[in-house]
């Protein structure tokens, strides 16, 4: 072993309080900051989780109709105008295989879906609902929002005349799996479907609303041959979403909105909770540093006799300003090994402490290795530079004064 | 002609700022290799600073400080150190050593901070002289643990550690009781003989100066006799100077 390792080690072991004061210290604020860090990134991750549990990442639709001028302003002339929005009629996406065949291949993009997405009614014998009508590729669907975890009876299957239908709607409806139904469309279709699975996603608007089937019926529905109105894309990076979003609307010209754009709020009020999170760990960090700094300069007046001696009988003054360093490194680390685990504990208690009503924890928390290998980090680094002062300190101690006052 | 192993050079050390006080006033003295030296002088007198100068631990104001022929003074910390390091052995007035590490440890560091690394042969040599000083069974023991004699052989034998040319003992005879006082000296006049280590020991007691080669008497910072045992004694005013040894 190397002498710095060596003589660090030893004090370090022969100072039994003090270390253990230290470490205490460097444990409680790693624990702190483990989590902080993993309630209020559970808490994050299981409400963008519920956000886009119904939801696609990016949303392309056929670009809005505008009204068209029909005079214009010239010199010498004025005219009273009034401009009205234009009717939005339910039309496809021009050439949309070719569009979606483009976008899959977009950096970030995982999975693309076209449907046909229009207003309707469900109705049966005296009840009618009014419902969202979502007709898909199965697999490509599938593959975005993943509804086959999601059915409570029956199962998954939009071929035929088979469709699926939310779980509030199935009982506003009272139907449930083999019953049919009447699906009209505004357009004035009208269809006879025979429910094949009920699913329940927990997102009410959506298990009110929604009615799953087959691309080709939704375009006999909507009169849309061979049409899509709607292609939904998955990202890797849920984050990236808006982003890909804006190169995806640059190179299409259609109307693109990411669910970044659609839940500006809900992202805003995270931003400031992450702020706030690393503001409360940023104080931590400053406690903490300054404790192991203080525990060690004092080490060093205590020590500066044997630190005298050290250098009279030949040792480098690196070798002693290494050694401090080493202790404080040593101490971050230990420290923060001790802190994750403790950290890592209390969020698993406070987690199961408070469940909800269906046994899931009200507060998920989520513990990752970036996570502790962050803490980790942190703390050691943390622990070498508040040791900076004290090792230089004792690197420039005078060997005859030392000495001198034995 | 030879270089000495030591020279000192009208050395002059000044303490303080504004009130000056002079520890050691135009000190000049040489030694050769295998001698066994005494310095005395009452307390107060400048023993301490001229080890501390001599060990280069502490810088002349004027004057110069040769080891092995090399000028000592005005070189880098980090050159003082290495220098120290090869070629001066020390036992402390107050034994100065680590208490959080055993015997064996304390005798190994010398050679251990200078290369870093601890090596059998290091570990091998430090146990061998801990049996030379009669402390084989002490090896494991922390210094804590160790009575105050076992501790200034211990002391002496990492002063060894490493055969330096010159070992500087200030009073390390100091605090043991008269038997522990004669071991230890016989320990360094063997190893003055079988080595030819050169000793200048810093002494209060009579008994041990008059055992040794040479007494060098120290008066104010000054050296006022310089001499075979029994000189220095006589306290006179005009104090004889072993021109022998002195000249260059
Ligand atoms: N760091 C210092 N600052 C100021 N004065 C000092 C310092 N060290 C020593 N002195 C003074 O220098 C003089 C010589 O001191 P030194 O320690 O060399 O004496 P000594 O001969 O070793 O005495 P003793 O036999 O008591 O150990 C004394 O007057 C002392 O007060
Ligand atoms: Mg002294």
């Amino acid at each position: 072993m190397p002498f710095e390792w060596f003589v660090a080690l030893r004090y370090l072991r022969d100072g039994k309080a003090q270390t253990a004061l230290i470490l205490a210290a460097v444990s409680v604020g790693v624990a702190v900051i483990v989590f902080l860090s993993a309630l209020i990134n559970g808490l994050q991750v299981s409400l963008i989780d519920k956000t886009l549990g119904a939801q696609a990442h990016v949303t392309l639709r056929a670009p809005r109709e505008s009204p068209t001028a029909l005079a214009f302003d010239a010199p010498g002339r004025a005219i009273s105008r009034s401009v009205q929005p234009a009717s939005q009629r339910l039309r496809s996406i021009d050439q949309w295989p070719a569009i979606m065949a483009g976008v899959e291949r977009e950096p970030g993009v995982v999975a693309a879906s076209p449907m046909v997405v229009g207003a309707g009614f469900a109705v049966r014998s005296d009840a009618t609902c009014p419902v969202v009508v979502r007709g898909v590729d199965p697999e490509r669907f599938l593959s975005i929002v993943d509804l086959r975890k999601k059915v409570v009876a029956g199962r998954f299957d939009v071929s035929g005349d088979n469709i699926v239908i939310g779980a509030a709607l199935a009982s506003d409806l009272g139907v449930f799996v083999g019953d049919k139904i009447h699906v009209t469309t505004t357009e004035g279709g009208d269809e006879v479907a025979t429910i094949s699975g009920v699913f329940a996603l927990g997102n009410e608007p959506v298990d009110k609303a929604w009615v799953v089937t087959s691309l080709k019926q939704a375009q006999a529905l909507y009169a849309l041959p061979g049409g899509a109105t709607t292609i939904e894309l998955k990202v890797r990076e849920v984050f990236e979403a808006e982003s890909i979003a804006q190169s995806v609307r640059d190179r299409t010209g259609l109307d693109v909105v990411s669910w970044m754009k659609q839940n500006a709020e809900l992202l805003a009020g995270l931003s400031a909770q992450s702020r706030s999170k690393n503001l409360i760990e940023f104080f931590v960090v400053v406690a903490v540093a300054l404790g192991i700094a203080s525990v060690l300069i004092v080490s060093v007046v205590q020590k500066s006799r044997e630190i005298g001696i050290l250098r009279a009988v030949g040792t480098p003054s690196r070798r002693v300003l290494l050694v401090f360093l080493i202790e404080g490194g040593v101490l971050g680390l230990c420290g923060s090994v001790v802190g994750s685990l403790l950290g890592s504990l209390l969020s698993k208690l406070f987690e199961s402490l408070a469940r909800g009503d269906d046994g899931a924890p009200k507060f998920p928390v989520q513990l990752d290795l970036e996570l502790f290998v962050f803490a980790t980090a942190v703390a050691t680094g943390v622990g070498l530079l508040s040791a900076v002062i004290p090792a230089r300190r004792a690197s420039r101690l005078d060997p005859a004064t030392a000495i001198r006052n034995g | 002609m030879v270089e000495p192993l030591l020279r000192v050079d009208g050395v002059v050390k000044e303490y303080g700022r504004g009130v000056l006080t002079r520890a050691l006033d135009d000190v000049n003295l040489t030694l050769a290799g295998g001698e066994f030296a005494a310095l005395i002088g009452p307390s107060g007198s400048g023993k301490s600073t001229l080890l501390n100068v001599i060990g280069l631990l502490d810088s002349p104001t004027r004057g110069r400080v040769l080891v092995g022929g090399t000028v000592a003074t005005g070189q880098s910390e980090r050159s003082l150190t290495a220098l120290r390091a090869r070629t001066l052995g020390f036992v402390f007035q107050f034994h100065h050593l680590l208490p959080a590490f055993t015997a064996l440890e304390n005798v190994m560091l010398p050679a251990w901070g200078d290369a870093g690394f601890a090596s059998a042969e290091m570990m091998a040599r430090a146990r061998e002289l801990l049996v030379d000083v009669g402390l084989g069974d002490c090896a494991g023991r922390r210094i804590t643990q160790l009575s105050g004699g076992q501790q200034q052989r211990v002391a002496i034998a990492r002063a060894l550690s490493r055969r330096p040319p010159l070992i500087l003992a200030d009073e390390p005879t100091g605090n043991l009781d008269t038997a522990s006082a004669e071991a230890v000296l016989l320990l360094m006049r063997r190893f003055n003989r079988e080595l030819g280590t050169t000793f200048l020991i810093v002494t209060h007691d009579p008994r041990i100066a008059d055992r040794c080669d040479r007494v060098i008497e120290i008066v104010d910072g000054r050296i006022r006799s310089d001499g075979p045992p029994g000189l220095a004694s006589a306290g006179g005013s005009a104090a004889p100077v072993s021109v022998a040894r002195t000249a260059p």
